[in-house]
């Protein structure tokens, strides 16, 4: 699906970013296309979470230099909200649960944020209905998650496909899936990962961040790269997260540590 | 971080009902006496026991003191320098609502309570009440068809005396309280319910009340009383204009439930607040009560509280017949320099009678919201039941929560549960509604109704999406 005419999406120069005075991101450069899947590993503490959170806005994280650009625009002053209405979507690693709000009209308010900049009608309860009907097949979900708070109670994986239909309804341009596959059981991965297939577009991107390659063995990635002390640090394709599985993070390590010494 | 102060100027949204209404009042002097309270009960007609009942209310009146353990600090009303009647010049008996000074309809129809035969609510009767009396009442021939009364307590003492004489100070003594004695001595108006003998009523029935002078108490006395076998369901709504003095309300509501019976009771109190330095807004000190006096019968209070300078009221329960059943929901939001303090009582008498207590208290700014409740089980109310839940929500970091619960139990064979909870609004939860497109403060106002949903699900479906308005109002900011 990539080809060389292909728009960038997302543009990330020299990233630097603080969660509570310390500084997580050293110097994040990231470039995603229309069509493409890049997939971020690395280990636990390595900054990938914080790069997600980063690019939605969350406001306990401050940039301190650096820049993120959507199709050629600076995002940094933008509230969260205004984020995700020009098509940024982040799939969230623990969804937080919000009780004694419904989930069918939370969804509903935000599709409708989302149709109002793209110029649509907003849908009434009725129509959203029938549209979050049709989306809930993507993810095979009960329904009866509909008439629930939002993820209250819900398992894991209930969790996860909840995100998925969110992604599903507001129809982003680029997904920043946080470990999506976490916690799921081996069904349930299947369902996700064949819900993100599904719903990825030609003019649209996806960055998955995982530890494993299981969920690349359901979603083939373009691009792998592997983060490591708030910086990507290797960029390949595919075969990369394979040798990643074979060998543990540790030949990163040694990879890197022989680059210092020829330097 | 900025958020907290963001979600303040949310909350802080200028008060919509502040006007004021031109129009000529009839007040008598300022002051409190004998000779006041023979003036009013002779401006209404009223007969000789109701004139008794006052006087009597007003020598246990001179008997107390103003109660002080509540801990709220507000600067003591000065009795004789308030006026305690005041009414719109018009003349007392209107055939119909065209004799209705067009003022008064007006005033009415902004708050949004249209009174009019064509604009008004459908299937929700109204008494609308404005200063120190009744305007008029929507509906009343409609429901007379079933049998219900439903009028200004003043028409109430002179068509149906005896039902006013049998029942009024039953559930609120006159010596209660000092507020209680205080309005049963120079009550002026309120509303009247009677619902017959195994009627369900068909309809909502609703008071709306609206303070318009200044320097003039309100004390309204609403009666209702279900007979066995009947229901009802029943609103209050309250607003006052903006002075930069203090008003005194002190309201007095009585419920009776007889066998079988049941009544709802919901308020949507929105009186003028005072400013952010909390100069001004009302005193809203009132006693609310009702009785369970007849098997099976139950009683269900649920507010919304987000007005007044100070609230003070305790919606109670008086559980005596067997297998009755208490309610309480309330949502209270305060703001500024607000002050409630508000709970309710539930006092087991009968055998097997339930009670259950929700409360969600948001408090923003230095305001100070606490739930004071009692949950009293007598000797002989083998099998009772209670359940309390009683969660806050901070907003900022001068705003303080309280809960107060007393327990009271002489019964071995009775169960009582009490969960206690206090949060701030979760930067992760906004967060994730934020990350959905939602802005700020439509998150904020999400997230505050559901932390409330439990209590909104209690409200009477005609008033649900009023009372979520209501807070969202409240919640709104400068935008829009």
């Amino acid at each position: 699906m990539i080809s060389s005419t292909s728009e960038t999406i997302l543009s990330i120069e020299d990233l630097h970013a603080t969660v509570e005075d310390q500084e997580i991101l050293h110097g994040v450069n990231l470039v995603v296309k229309e069509g493409e899947i890049h997939a971020i590993m690395g280990r636990n503490g390595s900054g990938k979470s914080t790069l997600s959170k980063v690019i939605a806005g969350h406001p306990s994280y401050k940039v301190l230099s650096g820049s993120i650009q959507f199709k050629g625009k600076d995002i940094l002053e933008l509230e969260p909200e205004e984020r995700a209405r020009i098509g940024i979507f982040l799939g969230f690693q623990y969804p937080v649960e919000i009780p004694g709000v419904s989930n069918l009209e939370f969804l509903r308010v935000a599709t409708n944020s989302r149709r109002k900049e793209l110029l649509k009608s907003e849908l009434d309860t009725f129509e959203f209905e029938d549209l979050v009907k049709e989306r809930l097949k993507i993810v095979e979900m009960d329904p009866a998650f509909l008439e629930r708070s939002v993820n209250e109670g819900f398992s894991g994986g209930e969790k996860k496909r909840n995100e998925i239909l969110q992604m599903a309804l507001l129809e982003p341009i680029i997904s920043i899936l946080d470990e999506t596959d976490s916690g799921l059981d081996i069904d349930a991965l299947r369902i996700v990962a064949s819900g993100i297939n599904k719903l990825s577009q030609p003019n649209s991107a996806t960055i998955l961040i995982t530890h494993y390659q299981r969920l690349l063995n359901e979603i083939t990635p373009d691009f792998v790269h592997i983060m490591a002390d708030g910086k990507i640090i290797k960029t390949g394709n595919k075969e990369l997260a394979i040798d990643l599985e074979k060998s543990g993070y540790d030949f990163i390590d040694k990879d890197t540590k022989e680059k210092e010494m020829a330097k | 971080m900025t958020q907290s102060n963001t979600v303040e100027e949310i909350v802080s949204k200028p008060y919509k009902y502040g006007f004021i209404t031109e129009i000529e009042t009839e007040k008598i002097p300022k002051g409190l006496n004998e000779d006041v309270i023979r003036l009013i009960s002779a401006k209404k007609n009223e007969p000789n026991f109701l004139l008794e009942f006052r006087l009597r209310a007003y020598e246990q009146w001179l008997k107390m003191k103003e109660p002080d353990w509540s801990g709220l600090n507000y600067s003591k009303v000065d009795y004789q320098d308030l006026v305690y009647y005041a009414a719109p010049k018009q003349d007392i008996k209107k055939k119909s609502l065209d004799e209705v000074d067009p003022k008064l309809l007006e005033t009415f129809e902004k708050l949004g309570i249209p009174l009019s035969e064509q604009k008004r609510l459908s299937n929700v009767a109204v008494d609308a009440v404005f200063d120190s009396v009744s305007i008029a009442t929507t509906y009343k021939e409609k429901l007379a068809e079933h049998g219900v009364i439903f009028c200004s307590i003043s028409e109430a003492i002179s068509e149906y005396p005896d039902l006013i004489e049998k029942y009024i100070g039953t559930v609120v003594p006159i010596n209660d309280n000092f507020f209680a004695a205080l309005n049963s001595a120079v009550f002026s108006d309120g509303s009247f319910v009677y619902i017959p003998k195994g009627v369900e009523c068909p309809m909502e029935l609703s008071s709306y009340f609206r303070i318009n002078s200044g320097d003039t108490g309100q004390f309204e006395r609403t009666l209702i009383i279900a007979e066995e076998s009947s229901s009802v369901s029943y609103l209050e709504g309250c607003t006052a204009p903006m002075f930069d003095t203090n008003t005194l309300h002190a309201a007095v509501v009585e419920l009776v439930a007889l066998d079988n019976a049941s009544i709802k009771y919901s308020t949507v109190q929105n009186w003028y607040a005072g400013n952010e330095e909390g100069v001004g807004g009302i005193y809203n000190f009132v006693t609310k009560r009702g009785e369970c006096r007849g098997n099976r019968s139950k009683i269900s209070w649920s507010q919304v509280e987000t007005g007044s300078a100070i609230t003070w009221k305790y919606p109670s329960c008086v559980l005596q017949g067997d297998n009755s059943i208490g309610e309480f929901y309330s949502i209270a939001l305060t703001n500024n320099c607000q002050k409630a303090d508000t709970g309710t009582k539930m006092i087991h008498i009968g055998k097997n009678t339930k009670s259950k207590i929700v409360s969600k208290g948001i408090s923003a700014g230095q305001s100070k919201n606490s739930y004071r409740g009692l949950v009293s089980i007598s000797p002989n109310a083998e099998g009772s039941r209670n359940y309390s839940q009683c969660d806050s929500m901070l907003i900022g970091d001068k705003a303080s929560a309280n809960t107060y619960p007393y327990i009271q139990s002489k019964q071995p064979q009775s169960n009582i549960e009490h969960e206690a909870s206090t949060c701030r609004i979760s930067e992760d939860q906004l967060f994730y509604l934020q990350s959905r497109g939602i802005d700020f403060e439509e998150s904020v106002s999400m997230l505050i109704s559901g932390f409330c949903s439990d209590v909104f699900n209690e409200l009477p479906l005609e008033f649900a999406s009023e009372a979520d308005k209501l807070l969202a109002l409240k919640l709104e900011g400068s935008v829009g």
